[in-house]
């Protein structure tokens, strides 16, 4: 190769590596990295999308070619256990709403990631309030209304922003999965669970049958019952949306029936069942603090996060769906409900971090700031949780974020 | 506790005694007192008696009365009025119907359940004040109810009384999708359509006043009595506010104008765009109450909501209210909404005055509440520290002199949090399905005040 070409090789190659992420470095008042104590005066240094450095700013130099960005309080980016952004558009009108498919009962086949539009403006709106990483999908309202994705809010679902494509598959009992429209089917929460029970049984048969060694006995291929059957062989877990305490013991007999990983999503009557859910061993991503308080969620609490932290009860919370004003919430703000009523600054933080990372089945990437891990971080101006604090910047994949402050 | 039928005898007779509000004055000292009406006070005592606040001041300019009960409060407690929710639905309140757009005749106070559990969850919130209301899927959808989160049986107990007996409220209206229907039928399908319904309504509303007055009281020339005409009169007459929901900037100027045509008081309701009209909302000289959410959207005209309102509107010299809307936020994140201004750019005392004095004004009860000062009612709030902190909790609220709520008793415990339980309307001794178990409780507790 001869220098001419080279040249020309280097000048092709250059904006290619001018515009991939910048090094950065962030200087912390307080970094919270969550799988540590708190670090005063500490530093990250960011490379390629990856924390290349974690400790205090005194033990490092870094290279010029770092941007520099201070915060007062840096903690990990923050995780919504279980949303709808993306799939429930701000707009509130027919063509952005995605979540929720009447047209059956029982439709575990509809994915996620099929459904999500990254740029819709209420990715960038949580993105603004910390949040890099959501657990969406599809919304409860039916029996068994879809998957949801884990992905990142930086934008879009490229590979790099989505850590699961198919994460779970939700369903809803009580007053969320069943349908008042008279004649419909299920009607009533004794019949959702029949329903869902026969259709696990079907989803039973039709993978014996898909295993038989004789091809013309088997049965066509169901991606309905294909999905069922990845609940029960436990590769795709179920999360079902659960308020009153019978529902949430409905939801663990059908657990126990089908040996089902489940994960409890709501549980507003949970401290009436505590004993039950811990014994179950299955942790819960509980309802937004700040939910309407009505019908199945009349009882919500806003200390339920301390109840099961006490317990011992692995949880996360959620932003929820919401069907009209506000059309999201923000994880950041119902960890901070919680933070205020019992839970504390640490342990509020961290079921918006490491524990919903655990939880989701995600924590080798994403929940604590430490070498190694994506370099996702929300930066704040004071106490994370503090109402009049603000959000100076989101850092996804090492990519700056600022959206703010807000 | 056993069930002895010689306690309860007694505590059912110190039940059947009415308790006259505070015989004794009761001062608070050692808090941090916010007035409102004036300057923080950093070491302030609070004296009320009979219902009414007697003296704030700075301890040692404020002489606490002989024979006055002493609450010393330890170092870091606040005391602030008893906030003023401009905007409620609390109590299960409900309006008009989708039989049409206009139902000025239609009264909340004539659907609310005075023991509803929102009430007393709002109590928790710290909230003494409310405007419950109709809601906005109609130009006209009601009367709305001010109301005193008392511990009331029925309704007549919450009520706050004008000088001749009828109960206070204003006028719902509203603009922008809400009360629009596409389809044909008694509502409007465009915004000039609303406003031209609206418009006509008030131009009825004139000409049956001139009637009433051209008949001077002679009933063969009285026209035919209209309960919708009559309150539509009242707003003309300024003696009803117009309480006026509108979102977005073009429906707010829409406010505006009618409001200039025909002259009523007004208080504009969300107003999610208003920090683009922030100047003309001003120039009006009407005051905002303005909503808080987590995130915009959720409807069109909600798209551009934003925590910027409430200073926008500070900024440009407004009356700027903060409201709840609850169910839509719960009452008792209610100091939530203006923590969340100052976030975004308000300022600490016109957040506060914003959840207090200038919903009073918006109200037109300011002469009563929103402030402490001495002759006002005595509604305040105990809270555990700092008014904008999450890490803060309302402790007591206290309405004319009564506890209404406790943070250290377990059944208010539980409005204040949730939990079972939070969803039942109150207990009210003396009253059907009540368990004897229940009465001890209730007598428990109304000794304890």
């Amino acid at each position: 190769m001869n220098r001419a070409t080279r040249l020309a090789l280097l000048l092709l190659l250059a904006p290619a590596a001018a515009s991939a992420a910048m090094p950065l470095a962030i200087q912390a008042g307080v970094l919270y990295p969550v799988s540590g104590p708190p670090v005063r005066d500490a530093l990250i240094l960011i490379r390629d999308g990856r924390i290349t450095f974690v400790g205090p700013a005194a033990d490092r130099m870094f290279s010029a070619d770092h941007q520099v960005i201070s915060a007062a309080v840096v903690t990990p980016g923050l995780i919504d256990g279980r949303a709808t952004v993306g799939l429930s558009g701000l707009l509130n009108q027919p063509h952005d709403q995605d979540m929720l498919e009447r047209s059956a009962p029982v439709q575990p086949e509809l994915r996620a990631i099929d459904a999500y539009n990254g740029g819709d403006p209420l990715v960038a709106w949580v993105r603004s309030l910390g949040v890099t990483t959501v657990n969406t999908g599809h919304s409860p309202g039916a029996l068994v209304s879809g998957q949801t994705m884990v992905v990142k809010t930086s934008g879009g679902a490229r590979d790099r922003e989505v850590l699961q494509p198919a994460a779970f598959i939700t369903a809803a009992l009580g007053g969320a999965g069943v349908n008042r429209a008279e004649g419909k089917a299920p009607g009533t929460r004794a019949k959702a669970v029949a329903l869902l029970r026969s259709e696990l049984i079907k989803a039973q048969e039709y993978v014996r049958k898909r295993a038989l060694t004789d091809e013309t006995k088997r049965p066509a291929r169901d991606l309905r019952l294909e999905a069922l059957g990845r609940a029960l062989d436990g590769s795709q877990r179920l999360l079902i949306t659960v308020h009153k305490a019978p529902d949430i013991l409905a939801a663990l007999r059908l657990a126990k029936e089908f040996n089902l990983q489940i994960v409890l999503d709501g549980c507003a009557d949970a401290p009436l069942v505590l004993e039950e859910i811990r014994a179950a061993g299955f942790p819960v991503i509980i309802h937004p603090t700040m939910a309407r308080a009505g019908d199945d969620t009349e009882n919500l609490a806003m200390d339920t996060a301390a109840k099961l932290a006490a317990a011992g009860i692995p949880f996360a919370l959620q932003s929820g769906y919401e069907s009209y004003v506000p059309k999201t919430r923000v994880v950041l703000f119902e960890a901070a409900v919680a933070a205020g009523r019992g839970l504390g600054l640490e342990r509020a933080l961290a079921s918006v971090t490491l524990d919903a990372a655990r939880i989701l089945g995600v924590a080798d990437r994403i929940g604590t700031v430490e070498v190694g891990k994506d370099a996702d971080l929300a930066l704040f101006d004071g106490d994370p949780f503090e109402y009049t604090t603000r959000v100076t910047a989101t850092v996804i994949n090492g990519e700056l974020f600022r959206d703010g402050p807000r | 506790m056993r069930f002895s039928p010689a306690r309860s005898a007694l505590l059912l007779l110190a039940l059947a005694t009415p308790v006259a509000a505070q015989e004794r004055p009761l001062a608070w000292t050692g808090a941090r007192i916010y007035p409102i009406a004036g300057e923080p006070i950093a070491d302030g005592v609070l004296v009320v008696h009979q219902g009414k606040i007697v003296a704030v001041g700075a301890a040692g300019s404020v002489t606490v009365p002989a024979g006055a009960e002493v609450r010393a409060l330890p170092p870091g407690k606040v005391i602030l009025p008893g906030l003023v929710d401009s905007h409620s639905h609390i109590g299960g309140a409900q309006g008009g119907d989708g039989s049409g757009a206009l139902h000025p005749e239609v009264r909340v106070l004539d659907a609310l359940d005075a023991r509803h559990a929102s009430i007393q969850r709002a109590q928790a919130g710290g909230i003494t004040t409310a405007n419950v209301m109709p809601g906005s899927g109609q130009l006209i959808s009601g009367q709305t109810l001010y109301l005193k989160l008392r511990d009331g049986r029925i309704i007549d107990d919450l009520l706050i009384r004008l000088a001749d007996g009828s109960p206070a409220g204003g006028l719902k209206m509203a603009n922008g999708t809400n009360p629009m229907r596409a389809a044909s039928g008694p509502f409007p399908g465009t915004r000039a359509k609303a406003a031209a319904m609206m418009r006509d309504q008030f131009i009825k509303a004139q000409e049956y006043q001139a009637k009433v007055a051209r008949a001077k009281g002679d009933p063969e020339k009285l026209p035919a009595r209209d309960l919708g005409l009559e309150m539509i009169g009242e707003a003309l007459a300024g003696r009803r506010i117009v309480q006026f929901h509108s979102h977005r900037h073009d429906d707010i100027l829409t406010a505006l104008r009618l409001r200039q045509e025909f002259g009523f008081k007004m208080v504009l309701h969300h107003v999610s765009e208003a920090w683009k009209v922030a100047p003309e909302i001003a120039a009006a000289g009407v005051p905002a109450s303005a909503i808080v959410l987590d995130s915009p959207g959720g409807k069109l005209e909600a798209r551009d909501l934003s925590f910027e309102t409430p200073a926008a509107l500070e900024k440009a010299g407004a009356e700027v209210g903060l409201h709840s809307d609850d169910p839509v936020i719960d009452s008792r994140h209610f100091l939530r909404s203006a923590a969340i201004a100052v976030r975004a750019g308000m300022s600490r005392p016109a957040a506060l005055r914003a959840v207090t004095l200038a919903n009073a004004k918006m109200l037109g009860l300011d002469d009563r509440v929103g402030t402490l000062a001495a002759g006002k009612d005595a509604d305040f709030i105990v809270l555990s520290g700092d008014p904008f902190s999450v890490y803060t909790q309302v402790e007591e609220t206290w309405i004319e002199g009564r506890r209404v709520f406790n943070l250290s008793d377990p059944v208010d415990r539980t409005y204040a949090l949730g939990g079972p339980g939070a969803g039942d309307p109150r207990r009210t001794p003396l009253c059907c399905y009540t368990s004897a178990w229940d009465i001890i409780l209730a007598a428990n507790g109304a000794l304890q005040q």
